[in-house]
């Protein structure tokens, strides 16, 4: 489940709040996006994607963690935004849709994007 | 938008099959009003994970369509229909083809595009910008919760509220809509489905809409434990392990796993490892596949090296089969003015009795969508609609029940193996009876919430009606038969057939009539007919 905004990244362009499907964020009075309805959070990992400044976590878990995670450590190792980069959006990076060469892994087999 | 539309389409949902739909009636030169749940871009399982294509060029090798069509045909149980699965190979073709000239970053291979395969969020973050670009008005976070119907009972419209506008009232009048709402995985969390909660059937039986194949939701994908993260494909390369490291048995570790799912469903852990992915290719899957791999990773597991232990997620008939019973090449359903495209309809005729997770739905999804997008334009454009009211009842008023233990109520019966993947007549005919009760108090008390969880009240009453129909199904097909798994019931010849259900507070099922000979090739649908543009065509 989602489980960071980070305050020192976000820069306020809700655009988490437009795009998560199952509307888990509210606008911030400061700016910075709540996480209002973590429990709808389908782990979908799409915010994470979408946001333009890798100031997301999203959590593998489908339940909330005890205690948040430390944000410092997860910026620190690249985590934060990882999907962002994983699926190669954001500029200069190559659409990760380009390298998806399922059938070429396993001819007999289906292509690997499912 | 708060307020009122008008419009000639409406398109309920914004996935493939919703915007597909989109497309093609914006393309016949209708007015087109999109309405989603959530975002359209990020809705629904295929924009969080995307899929496989049923993708087959006419020019391939030898008649390889028409062995596609018959494989397929043996493999649904027999309930396929061969000219449909011709229909969708040929239009998924075409649209790909659509695609890949809007731009899609296929993966090429010595020059030549791979376009077997679509990524997710790349896929459906384009459909949104072509579907923008078409003219078509998108309506984010509008969530409908019932239809508009006419004086002579033709649907004409929708209405809803509009969650992120402080549950403002919307509604949109039009000549046709399109239900592309997805299927329902009952909110068990896997992945991207939980938009999917059997809103747009529920809106349709309400208008007498019938639906098909409703016993063939059992559909459980294998998550790890401490999610609910279904990509499938990758366990094609899985071996399974009991907890003490016994491995289980299974024909085919991605699509024959049984096995696996009478451990799980008797308590006992289970653990997945990848070891029979070939080395040299462990890189290119990781690129391939991030959304599979990313979860793991940010766990501390190593699927290729490490054993993890896994469960079985519900997907209903979001990868199962059941849905809306559609009636014309058009994907037009029983009422007038609806259409249904993706996982809202029955995907009995390129699946039949088995699972169209992937490539199939995701074929049937872009012909379904562009058919009833056409469908609905040539029905829809300019028609009259007098008097337009909502329609629909069950958990739109505010009541006494808590929609949370609703669900709860509904999942108890859905979710766990023994119950739903493992049936049983006795337990079949057990969860009815507490699901019918459970209607019966959601029909006469009512659903509790204000605002926007208006929303959730209409939805705990859309999971009951969905359990309903799938039990209800289930005990009319006393056999097993693909995704319908009844515990010592064999498949039996006089079943090769499909089950139709329908109804609210007295749910039905009928075995769906078999074709008359004597009528020749199935029949021009009529509002397909240009001539039968006038409502009063319907008598």
């Amino acid at each position: 489940m989602i489980e960071i905004v980070s305050r020192e990244r976000c820069v306020g362009c809700d655009k988490c709040v437009e795009v998560c499907p199952t509307n888990v964020f509210d606008t911030g009075a400061d700016g910075v996006p709540s996480i209002a309805r973590q429990d709808d959070c389908q782990t979908c990992f799409l915010c994470e994607a979408y946001c333009p400044v890798d100031a997301l976590f999203v959590d593998p878990r489908s339940h909330p963690l005890p205690q948040p995670p430390d944000e410092r450590a997860l910026a620190a190792a690249g985590t934060l935004g990882a999907y962002r980069r994983q699926i190669g959006w954001g500029r200069g990076r190559t659409p990760g849709a380009r390298l998806a060469v399922g059938p070429a892994l396993n001819r007999s087999g289906p292509p690997l994007t499912s | 938008m708060t307020g009122a539309l008008d419009t000639d389409v409406l398109v309920l949902g914004g996935g493939p099959a919703g915007t597909w739909a989109a497309l093609a009636a914006a393309s016949a030169g209708a007015r087109v009003v999109l309405a989603d749940k959530g975002y359209c871009g990020t809705s629904g399982p295929t924009a969080s994970g995307g899929n496989n294509l049923w993708y087959l060029p006419p020019d391939g090798p030898g008649d390889a369509r028409a062995r596609a069509v018959e494989s397929r045909f043996e493999q649904s149980g027999r309930l396929a229909d061969r000219r449909w699965m011709a229909r969708v190979l040929d239009e998924t073709y075409r649209r790909v083809d659509d695609l890949a000239a809007w731009g899609y970053p296929f993966p090429e291979e010595d020059g030549v595009q791979l376009r077997g395969s679509l990524q997710g969020p790349e896929y459906m973050k384009r459909m949104r910008r072509r579907v923008h670009r078409s003219g078509v008005t998108i309506l984010d976070h509008h969530p409908a919760l019932r239809l508009l119907v006419d004086d002579w009972g033709v649907v004409a419209g929708a209405a809803g509220l509009a969650r992120q506008r402080a549950a403002a009232p919307w509604t949109v009048r039009a000549g046709a809509v399109v239900l592309a709402t997805g299927g329902c995985a009952f909110l068990s969390g896997a992945f991207g489905t939980n938009v999917d909660t059997g809103d747009g059937h529920l809106m349709a039986a309400e208008l007498g809409a019938e639906l098909s194949g409703m016993e063939f939701s059992a559909a459980y994908a294998l998550s790890p434990a401490h999610g609910a993260h279904t990509k499938g494909l990758m366990m094609q390369f899985a071996t399974y392990t009991t907890e003490d490291g016994a491995e289980v048995e299974v024909p085919d570790p991605l699509t024959a796993r049984t096995r696996v799912a009478e451990l799980l469903a008797a308590g006992e852990r289970v653990y997945a490892r990848l070891d029979r992915a070939p080395r040299d290719l462990r890189a290119a899957m990781r690129e391939a596949q991030p959304n599979y791999f990313l979860p793991l990773d940010k766990a501390g597991i190593d699927p290729f090296r490490d054993r993890y232990p896994v469960r079985m997620v519900l997907e209903g008939t979001v990868r199962g089969t059941g849905g809306l019973r559609i009636v014309a090449d058009d994907c037009a359903t029983t009422v007038p003015g609806l259409f249904a495209a993706g996982d809202v309809a029955t995907r009995e005729p390129v699946s039949g009795a088995v699972s169209g997770g992937g490539a199939y739905n995701g074929a049937w999804a872009i012909s379904s969508g562009t058919w009833a997008g056409a469908g609905a334009a040539r029905f829809g454009a300019g028609r009259a609609r007098p008097r337009a009211v909502p329609a629909g009842r069950a958990g739109l008023e505010p009541g006494a029940l808590d929609p949370a233990e609703v669900v709860a109520a509904v999942q108890a019966e859905v979710l766990p193996l023994d119950r739903n993947y493992f049936r049983t007549r006795a337990g079949l005919r057990r969860s009815l009876a507490r699901l019918d009760a459970l209607w019966r108090r959601v029909a006469a008390e009512g659903v509790a919430g204000t605002g926007r969880d208006r929303l959730r009240a209409r939805q705990a009453a859309a999971l009951t009606a969905h359990a309903r129909w799938s039990y209800r199904a289930a005990l009319a097909r006393d056999e097993s038969r693909g995704l319908h798994r009844l515990v010592g019931a064999p498949t039996r010849d006089e079943y090769e057939h499909r089950i139709l259900t329908g109804g609210l507070d007295e749910p039905w099922t009928a075995p769906e009539p078999p074709a008359d000979p004597r009528l020749g090739p199935p029949p021009v649908p009529w509002s397909a007919d240009p001539v039968h543009e006038s409502p009063g065509a319907l008598a």
